[in-house]
């Protein structure tokens, strides 16, 4: 897949965030390394989408940091401080950083060309032919050539979702976030869009974190697996030593829910 | 079963005949012929008067002013709903409320209150000064010098409208989902591009049919300028029936201008519909369909 040339690593640390008095992280730490897979499992309601949306700042954090590269996401350190970022220091952060959405979140009013070229016209300022080629061969990548001139609407949840994939992917991201992308899908669609992100976390070229409760899918092609449950990690590691039934009565509860 | 089905002849589809509809049709052309003779016929209409003022010198310069006053008054509205919407969804309480207190004020009391304020403001403030609070003036001017009738029903109109627009196009943005300005700062774009390439383009479609009512509800409302001895369309009208007492024919000639312009003005609007509809699916499309007639229903006329 023609994507991107460099890869960043993600780390976590201690990290908070309330809503209204009801915890959702509760110190979560977490070690992401460059070019690697990580899949994000917990039931629901322990956090994985918060900490997920915490990582570009589509939420803010209450306490705790996190670190994309040697970037410290939504702050700078000056004289021992933290100072919040700018609207615009923020913005050029997450140009850096990819995310897949649940609901896809397609631009509907334009098409599917011009929601790939958005980003990279209009945020980077890059030229209309160029942005255009590499959209071309993007969406030729995710087996979507043809459907160029097409609005969203048009497609079905699993061309949309992979045209997603592709407009994150047309940014150039050092890293990318998927928010449980096959969750809304028929089941007959959610196949192509696992093939896609399968082949994405084969050419390894970009940091991968998904949140999903796709166990078998996570089992194959994580580097690693990180458990979520009451807003910390309460496993982590190689897809072999994490998902085990005799692991704690927690795994083997989501296990025996999970496995199809 | 299947097999003597198909042997017979093949079927054919018979279309239900409804002969209450074919009444209602005959009836509704009854009307309307009787309707239209009797008008026609009815000398009392006059309608040679009609016609010979239709291009009257003191009427066209009336629709010219009408005209003008309604696109400045929905210019300055739009400008003003747009950023009076945007403090409403603010994340700051004293913005979304001093907003709100705007919308309260200029949607709660009567244009013809309005406009008879703006144009005695000079009764309140005699003198219009350019400085610091508390300080002395740099400029001062007599406020019946700047405020003219033109600039009071401008500002009178202007503000009003702002408000109702404030209102519809906050409805507007409300109606683009969460996820889409999510979206969009998640490829890196600021709160201003997202705003302006992502949700008002799509909020768009939800704004353009209620607009187009506004549009056309203003053209009607200028006539209220007439109390402020402005010369639109309608004290037009009345400066020549006050001499002629040809009441009725120039309150036709005016009414078919008023309906000229109200058949532009809603050919324009479908334009702009369809322009903002695109990648929009059927069911979306109805949504706004049914918006518009939501505000049809709730909102019958402005009044004065």
């Amino acid at each position: 897949m023609p994507t991107t040339t460099t890869s960043t690593s993600v780390d976590v640390v201690d990290v908070h965030k309330s809503y209204h008095h009801h915890r959702v992280l509760n110190g979560i730490s977490l070690h992401v390394p460059a070019n690697s897979v990580t899949s994000i499992l917990g039931p629901s309601g322990s956090g994985k989408s918060t900490l997920l949306r915490s990582i570009n700042r589509l939420i803010p954090i209450d306490s705790g940091t996190i670190r994309v590269g040697d970037q410290l996401i939504g702050y700078e350190e000056r004289g021992g401080r933290y100072h919040a970022l700018s609207d615009r220091d923020m913005c050029r952060q997450r140009q850096r950083i990819g995310m897949v959405f649940q609901g896809f979140n397609l631009f509907p009013h334009k098409t599917v060309l011009a929601n790939l070229v958005e980003g990279p016209q209009v945020v980077l300022r890059r030229p209309k032919r160029e942005t255009e080629e590499e959209a071309r061969e993007l969406l030729a990548s995710v087996g979507l050539a043809e459907k160029a001139n097409q609005y969203p609407g048009q497609l079905s949840g699993g061309q949309q979702q992979r045209v997603a994939i592709a407009r994150a992917l047309a940014m150039k991201p050092e890293l990318i976030l998927f928010d449980e992308p096959t969750s809304a899908l028929d089941p007959e669609l959610v196949g192509e869009v696992l093939d896609v992100m399968r082949r994405l976390a084969d050419g390894a070229e970009t940091t991968m974190i998904v949140v999903t409760h796709e166990i078998g899918f996570a089992r194959e092609v994580s580097d690693q697996i990180v458990f979520m449950a009451d807003g910390v990690v309460d496993a982590a590691g190689a897809p072999g030593d994490v998902l085990h039934a005799d692991r704690s009565p927690r795994m083997r509860a989501f296990l025996s829910r999970g496995l199809h | 079963m299947t097999t003597e089905l198909a042997e017979k002849a093949p079927l054919q589809y018979v279309a239900r005949r409804y002969p209450w509809r074919t009444v209602g049709i005959i009836v509704v052309l009854l009307v309307g012929l009787w309707g239209a003779i009797t008008v026609a016929t009815n000398e009392r209409f006059a309608w040679p008067t009609v016609i010979s003022y239709l291009f009257h010198p003191k009427i066209m310069a009336g629709l010219g002013m009408t005209v003008f006053l309604t696109f400045i008054a929905m210019v300055i509205g739009l400008l003003l709903g747009v950023l009076i919407a945007v403090m409403r969804v603010s994340e700051s309480r004293t913005l979304r409320w001093s907003s709100g207190l705007y919308v309260w004020f200029f949607r709660g009391t009567p244009v013809l209150v309005q406009l008879v304020f703006w144009y005695n403001l000079g009764y309140l403030f005699p003198q219009l000064s350019i400085g610091l609070p508390f300080l002395e003036p740099w400029v001062s001017v007599p406020t019946n010098s700047v405020v003219t009738p033109l600039l009071a029903a401008i500002l009178g109109l202007g503000l009003n409208e702002g408000a109702y627009l404030a209102e519809i196009i906050r409805a507007g943005i409300l109606s683009v989902p969460v996820g889409q300005r999510e979206a969009a700062t998640s490829i890196g774009m600021s709160r201003a591009q997202s705003f302006r390439r992502i949700i008002l383009p799509q909020a768009m479609r939800v704004i353009i049919p209620p607009t187009g009512n506004e549009t056309i509800g203003m053209l009607k409302s200028t006539s209220l300028v007439s109390v402020i001895a402005l010369s639109d369309l309608m004290y037009s009208a009345q400066s020549i029936y006050s001499r002629t007492f040809e009441v009725i024919p120039l309150l036709l000639t005016v009414s078919i201008w008023y309906l000229v312009l109200t058949t532009i003005l809603s050919f324009g609007q479908s334009k702009i519909e369809a322009h903002y509809g695109r990648g929009a699916t059927a069911a979306e499309r109805g949504i706004a369909n049914r918006n518009e007639l939501f505000h049809l229903l709730r909102r019958p006329g402005k009044g004065a």
